[in-house]
């Protein structure tokens, strides 16, 4: 039964097994484990990215492709559900119609990007996404009259998923159950579905042609596949999930902006998410994105705190200031990448073997 | 009325690389059940000819021709759905995945399976199975589960040739099958493709060096000079013409390094 839900693609390693199933339980009962507004922030945006970047991994790790375009998506779908929810008001209708006509676009765009430029070289793909992601962001923060422009959109969701919400009056573990926590629940077994099927997609038939395409275009042509149709629906079948990560984001913050979507800072941050948990693995977008958000929000504090217990020591406390803390993410990074070149994922497994 | 066609045909095939002709007004006809040698200096234009007719390369004039049906425009899958196969002189293969993986994939690709989203893989037993059958077939059952990269290059060879079994096409091109195969390996691979020939009723054609190979599989020989076809009839008769003895057999010094 359990197989059968991740399709087959079981951990492999007793350690990465573990290691997911401490992220599954905090994820799954984080705001009683981790009770405040910025955990539970974080474990949002944990939630989101495990998304987002799985479905980049989808691209990148399965079928090969180098999109920078991801961003666009995530924002396509972000921006659709916000659209939705600031014209017609706060309703269920307006939060799903936003939700599947962001998914749409986000659809067409990477149909149109995939049939005019996957026929051509890698490189070639690259450069045509990060233009059209460039045009996409200017513009959107261009038409102000649609997009609120650089300030963004704030909008109000359905009541029943708002702080002022209290589906019981009983405190369970000292926490309040109010529309936030349902919030928060929607983006999670969301996040948990499309994860599973994503994991279904690359274990099926396409997935592991996936894998024959980015191994050796050549030959996956000469034994009948046809190149472009699959790189093309890896592109959409991502852009699609990019979307939806997308408006989990628009629903949660109720409020999208340029900042929160389309930046080249996130494609970067995503970039790097797959690349330290590992390519080529869903489970390495699961400890990617998990690790490097944490990190991208506790650092500073931990620093902080290591700054205060070195004060004495001069050097030392300078290194460890906590307005360096990029610089250790930087650090970090670089470490990771050195140490392990299959990311996390392919670490664990290799040690198994 | 397919009857009076024959499976494959070229019509005065031509490719031209600038000022070079590489395959030069090439009509040549192939029938079922036979298995052709194409034989030729390196630089002939073997390989080009090859390219040709699975679509690797678009020909400048001329046509290909498969059961009396023009293919010269058709792109390389869809001549491979309709029936040509081919295995290649360099190791071709997707050396991330597993022997087993490599196989199964040609078995998913004429299955026709490959935009399946939403099954797991594993879950079609026919494709592993007929994965499995063509592995023993040639020989590589015990290599199945190891990753194509890390195999020796006799047995990456063999798996070359597994691929193209697996695919079963009407037509089979085999580019230099044996080379870099150990001797005791050789005659597994030229038995599997004379049984190809004779009990499935393929036709093959084969680019081969070794004229003890040769001897042993063709029924016919064509020699290709210069990108042009100079020579061809029964081994026998080819072989002891002046024209083969002097280019291909060694009586005189072989054009080199032209295109392959």
């Amino acid at each position: 039964m359990l197989t059968r839900l991740l399709s087959g693609d079981t951990p492999r390693s007793g350690l990465l097994t573990a290691l997911l199933l401490i992220v599954l339980i905090s994820l799954a009962f984080a705001p009683f484990l981790f009770p405040g507004t910025k955990s539970l922030e974080t474990a949002a945006r944990i939630c989101i990215f495990i998304v987002l970047v799985a479905s980049y991994d989808l691209l990148l790790g399965y079928a090969g492709i180098v999109s920078f375009a991801h961003t666009m998506f995530f924002g396509i779908g972000a921006y659709g559900t916000a659209l939705a929810l600031s014209t017609t008001g706060p309703s269920y209708g307006a939060l799903v119609w936003g939700t599947a006509a962001g998914a749409g676009v986000a659809a067409l765009f990477a149909l149109a990007i995939g049939l005019f430029s996957l026929r051509v070289k890698a490189i070639f793909f690259a450069m045509v996404t990060l233009a059209v992601a460039s045009a996409f962001a200017v513009l959107v923060s261009q038409m102000s009259w649609l997009t609120g422009g650089e300030d963004g959109l704030n909008y109000k969701i359905p009541r029943e998923l708002t702080p002022a919400f209290k589906l019981i009056k009983a405190k369970v573990f000292d926490v309040s159950i109010n529309g936030k926590i349902l919030a928060y629940y929607l983006v999670f077994f969301a996040a948990v579905i499309l994860f599973l099927v994503m994991l279904r997609i690359v274990n099926s038939p396409f997935g592991r042609t996936l894998k024959a395409v980015r191994d050796n275009a050549f030959r996956a042509e000469a034994i009948g596949y046809r190149v472009v149709w699959y790189r093309t629906t890896a592109t959409v079948l991502s852009a699609v999930m990019a979307a939806l990560a997308g408006s989990l984001l628009a629903i949660w913050l109720r409020y999208t902006g340029p900042a929160t979507t389309l930046s080249m800072e996130i494609m970067i941050d995503i970039l790097l998410m797959v690349v330290i948990g590992g390519m080529g693995t869903l489970y390495g977008a699961v400890l990617g994105a998990t690790l490097f958000i944490l990190a991208q929000t506790y650092l500073h504090y931990l620093m902080g705190v290591a700054a205060e217990a070195t004060s004495a020591v001069p050097v030392v406390s300078t290194l460890v200031a906590p307005e360096r803390w990029l610089l250790w993410l930087g650090v970090l990074f670089i470490l990771s990448v050195y140490f392990f070149p299959t990311g996390i994922v392919g670490r664990l497994r290799a040690g198994r073997a | 009325m397919a009857k009076e066609h024959p499976i494959l045909e070229t019509r005065d095939l031509t490719i031209r690389f600038g000022g070079h002709v590489a395959v030069d007004h090439v009509s040549c006809a192939f029938e079922r059940g036979t298995l052709t040698a194409i034989v030729g200096p390196n630089g002939a234009g073997k390989t080009t000819y090859f390219n040709l007719i699975s679509g690797q390369l678009s020909a400048t004039a001329g046509s290909v021709l498969l059961n009396g049906e023009a293919i010269t425009r058709l792109s390389v899958p869809e001549r491979t759905d309709r029936g040509i196969g081919r295995a290649f002189q360099l190791t071709n293969l997707f050396p991330t995945l597993s022997v087993r993986e490599n196989v199964r994939l040609v078995a998913q690709a004429k299955a026709r399976k490959g935009f399946d989203l939403f099954s797991v893989a594993e879950s079609h037993v026919e494709l592993l199975e007929r994965a499995d059958h063509v592995l023993a077939e040639v020989r590589l059952s015990d290599q199945a589960d190891q990753t194509v990269s890390a195999l020796p290059h006799g047995d990456q060879r063999k798996l070359e040739v597994a691929l193209l079994i697996a695919l079963g096409p009407q037509v089979l091109m085999f580019d230099e099958p044996t080379a870099g195969m150990s001797v005791d390996e050789v005659p597994v691979i030229l038995e599997l493709i004379k049984k190809l020939k004779s009990d499935m009723d393929r036709t093959i054609l084969l680019v081969e060096h070794k004229m003890d190979v040769i001897r042993t599989l063709a029924d016919r020989i064509i020699i290709l000079h210069n990108g042009a076809l100079v020579a061809d009839g029964e081994p026998s008769e080819v072989i002891a013409l002046p024209i083969v003895q002097e280019a291909y057999l060694g009586k005189a010094p072989a054009s080199s390094g032209e295109v392959a």
